[in-house]
């Protein structure tokens, strides 16, 4: 096969900018690695880009000797792993009734939750919602809110949909009851698709920060994104927005901060490589519906 | 009981036409009674299958309360409320809180802030994942094309307040942005400080964090393309940029258009969040939006039921667009959301 002399010009062209797309795209990245290594001096004369200059870790003894980092790094574990176990067992089971065609009033359920995908109340309403309830400053602020994901909830009913029904029948024959169905037959059946829902959750729940924004105001009851949002606060002017602890922390020298992204992207840095294709296979998924 | 009013109505129209009115009547109670055996089939399916259906008790509790609960709560905006007071409101106080947002300057700055960033977001967010798959589709390497895909989700997984971290770091006077500035004007810009610059800022950033992210699905698209159709173009003579135009992109004009509408529908749902956390006092003229106007009115300065309002207003919005948009997408490519 003969190609065109413009058409390999292109293809030398098109590697050239997929690259420089790439670059672009880590450099945030190396240039936070960077700055976390640095000196402050380097950092603040502006000549950390792309290597560290006066290399050092000191920064990272600093932060890492921070109790409260510890504290709020643990309130993230905390919330994530409690709000994804909350997640997983409301959406699950709201997914699996809403898949069985058996269900009397299916479509209208399924219409009772889709629409609140497309109309919200609004962060008033929600606002005075959780604070009558009295989940301010708790956990349950933090993890029943956003419980069930209307998206992530149609994507497991498809899946359950496209199982094949025989299996379930021939155990409902064996005598098993629903709960023991959707326990032994269909769980074990969908690995692939809680794997999924899983990371999706979990990821939401890590990377949250705007309901512990507004609901918490007790420093030991933050995440992690609140401990560095507290800090990049001070490079922008009149942040006070409502941080109690926005204001005496204010002077943080970069390298600081660079030290506290690292560490809290870093969990997600590790897992990413082995588990981004569960992702995508959930971007499919969700797009078949 | 509906049923028999309009029965009765019938049977006074009809008067003096007895059979018709008896079949009226026999109509009547045969819909009561389907209506009444529909009820009862549905007691009986529970009751026969509750454990399915008491699955549904929690996950309906949880809808009700914390989605149609707050939906509810929106009646706040038509009636005045004091934090800390009744949930909701004290007393009515009917359109007071409309009309004080349509004669307010402030609320028509954020209204037209929210269509420009929306518009812009929209207008460069939408085509470069599309171009980026049609670039990547032309790499025969899979391992590169790999790495490149790999590498390009990745800003999609990051919290946003990491995000504005780095977009902070990077427009800094020492950041790596002004670094390349000075090399070539010898000057440093203020680019955070700067109402002219945040909206360049705020897209450029939702172009980095979703361009990846956004081609999964063009992607996938154009591994459907049938290769009969790219061998029958060569045999024609058609190079590559003939067959890309005429093969590569009506194979994924179905997918473009359905996210088109999709984006279209949810243009007014800019990132509130990521605003939050890179502006400031200074570049409100620019970056000040609905949502972040709403949130300052509402939790920095306690004006619950002004904030509702505005809050109630936007969602309505966002609502009609989301159902016409879906309309659209069902009469144009058979597909819609439900």
């Amino acid at each position: 096969m003969k190609e065109s002399k413009q058409y390999k010009i292109f293809k030398v062209f098109n590697v050239c900018i997929l690259l420089i797309i790439i670059f672009c795209t880590l450099y945030p990245f190396i240039n936070v690695v960077a700055q976390s290594f640095s000196s402050e001096s380097y950092i603040n004369s502006g000549q950390v880009n792309l290597f560290p200059k006066g290399f050092n870790v000191e920064t990272y003894q600093k932060v890492l000797s921070d109790t409260m980092f510890w504290i709020n790094y643990k309130n993230t574990v905390v919330y994530t792993v409690v709000g994804t176990i909350i997640s997983m067992f409301l959406t699950t089971i709201f997914a699996y009734a809403l898949s069985k065609r058996r269900l009397v009033g299916r479509r209208f359920l399924t219409v009772f939750a889709v629409f609140t995908m497309f109309f919200n109340g609004g962060l008033i309403p929600n606002y005075v919602l959780i604070n009558a309830l009295g989940f301010a400053n708790t956990m349950w602020a933090i993890v029943i809110p956003g419980a069930i994901s209307i998206y992530n909830m149609l994507i497991m009913k498809s899946f359950f949909e496209n199982m094949p029904e025989e299996l379930e029948e021939a155990a409902a024959i064996d005598g098993l009851n629903t709960y023991g169905i959707l326990l032994k037959i269909v769980l074990p059946l969908s690995k692939a698709v809680i794997a999924t829902m899983v990371l999706f959750y979990a990821v939401a729940y890590w990377n949250s920060w705007f309901s512990a924004f507004i609901y918490l105001d007790k420093k030991e009851l933050f995440p992690v994104t609140i401990y560095l949002r507290n800090m990049i606060a001070g490079t922008t002017s009149g942040m006070s927005a409502g941080a109690t602890s926005a204001d005496n922390l204010t002077q943080i020298s970069a390298n600081i901060k660079s030290v506290t992204m690292v560490l809290t992207i870093l969990p997600i840095l590790t897992v990413y490589p082995f588990v981004q294709k569960y992702f995508v296979s959930g971007v499919m998924l969700g797009s078949i519906k | 009981m509906n049923q028999q009013t309009t029965g009765g109505v019938t049977i006074k129209q009809k008067r003096g036409v007895l059979m018709e009115t008896e079949v009226v009547q026999s109509q009547v109670n045969k819909t009561i009674k389907t209506k009444r055996s529909r009820f009862k089939t549905t007691l009986t399916a529970i009751r026969k299958d509750w454990q399915l259906y008491s699955l549904l008790v929690l996950p309906l509790i949880y809808l009700l309360i914390f989605k149609y609960g707050p939906m509810l709560g929106n009646v706040i905006a038509f009636r005045r409320y004091m934090p800390g007071g009744k949930m909701y409101g004290e007393q009515w106080v009917g359109l007071y809180y409309f009309e004080m947002f349509i004669n307010d300057p402030v609320f028509w700055n954020v209204f037209k802030n929210t269509l420009i960033l929306g518009g812009i977001t929209l207008l460069f967010c939408f085509p470069m994942p599309i171009i980026f798959a049609l670039l990547l589709n032309e790499i025969k390497s899979k391992k590169f094309k790999k790495f490149v895909q790999t590498a390009s989700y990745l800003p999609h997984f990051l919290s946003i307040v990491i995000i504005a971290g780095m977009i902070l770091q990077l427009t800094a006077l020492n950041g790596s942005i002004n670094a390349i500035v000075e090399f070539f004007t010898g000057e440093k810009i203020s680019f955070i400080q700067s109402p002219d610059w945040f909206r360049t800022i705020y897209v450029t950033s939702e172009v980095w964090q979703g361009m990846g992210w956004g081609a999964i699905l063009y992607l996938a698209a154009l591994t459907t393309i049938d290769d009969s159709l790219y061998e029958a173009a060569k045999i024609d003579g058609a190079n590559r940029w003939k067959q890309t135009w005429h093969i590569t992109i009506p194979g994924i004009l179905p997918t473009i258009v359905t996210l088109l509408i999709l984006n279209i529908g949810s243009f007014l749902a800019i990132g509130f969040e990521k605003i939050l956390l890179i502006y400031n006092p200074l570049t409100y003229e620019t970056s000040d939006v609905i949502s972040t106007y709403l949130y300052r009115v509402g939790l920095e300065s306690n004006n619950f039921s002004y904030a509702a309002a505005i809050g109630l207003f936007e969602s309505i919005i966002g609502l009609v667009l989301v159902l016409t948009a879906n309309s659209i997408s069902r009469k144009l490519t058979e597909r819609s959301l439900w």
